[in-house]
């Protein structure tokens, strides 16, 4: 077993319990801070798998924005109450059963996973004009449409959080 | 080298993880975190096969996804507001005024 690989089995590992401390945390700003701790590291196999640019992203937008934005509700609606009662519903086992379903089914593809084609990106050409500008070239070339509609997407959020989220006057 | 398998099964577990906490959590908060965890789940994937087949467009694909995160995250805490205005719970299976 190579250095990579047990770097690779600690990341599954703390990413598994993280992520299962999250949906089992009773109060939710623990389950942020769980959250938090998984965000890093999902941004630390991202450098691992040679994509800086979007280990920032993940930092900047998922640990620094959306989280802090959960916080911030989470901590203006008072869940005193709510604290107090059953973190599951009825009928959780069906669900559990479900999922590890579902699960088994997954693994099955992934055991038998052939690869496709190789393109053009090996990591000495993106390291040849830095991973940023690899990244922007193709985004802002070949996905320039869907570029526009994501700014479009944003817009409408801003809109609807504003129009659902005011007082009725 | 780490083989891609491993990143597609510990993608699919952290996939599963969400899924579950969706489905067998009752508050509207966790719900909305667990969604946020299966989109994290896929980028993973994403990235990882755009590593491994020398292509860029799983990258791109995950900016996009994250920027689609971002609005459903605003427009669903919004969303638990009004709710929480109206009803002062945040239950999901206390909420049944759509008879669903």
């Amino acid at each position: 077993m190579t250095l990579a690989q047990m770097f690779f089995i600690y990341f599954a590992v703390s990413m598994t319990s993280l992520a299962l401390l999250v949906i089992s945390a009773r109060n939710p700003v623990n389950s942020v801070l769980w959250m938090l701790a998984l965000f890093f590291h999902i941004a630390a196999l991202y450098l691992f798998l040679n994509a800086e640019f979007l280990a920032a992203v993940q930092l900047i937008l998922y640990a620094g924005a959306i989280l802090v934005l959960f916080l911030f509700v989470i901590m203006m609606l008072n869940l005193k109450d709510e604290l107090k009662d059953r973190k599951f519903i009825k009928g959780w086992p069906i669900g559990a059963a479900l999922v590890l379903g579902i699960m088994a089914l997954i693994y099955f593809p992934i055991s038998k996973l052939i690869h496709g084609p190789l393109g053009q990106y090996t990591i000495e050409a993106i390291k040849a004009d830095t991973h940023t500008k690899a990244l922007g070239v193709v985004l802002y070339t070949e996905y320039l449409f869907p570029f526009e509609i994501a700014s479009f997407i944003l817009l409408i959020a801003v809109v609807g959080a504003m129009v659902l989220a005011k007082r009725r006057v | 080298m780490v083989p891609l398998n491993w990143y597609i099964i510990l993608s699919a577990v952290i996939f599963m993880i969400g899924v579950a906490g969706f489905l067998i959590r009752r508050n509207l908060f966790i719900m909305l975190m667990s969604i946020e965890l299966m989109l994290n789940a896929v980028n993973i994937s994403l990235v990882a096969y755009s590593h491994y087949l020398q292509d860029m467009k799983g990258q791109i694909f995950v900016i996009f996804i994250i920027t689609v995160a971002a609005a459903e995250a605003a427009i669903g805490l919004a969303i638990i507001v009004s709710l929480f205005r109206n009803k002062q719970k945040i239950h999901s299976d206390e909420i049944a005024e759509m008879r669903g």
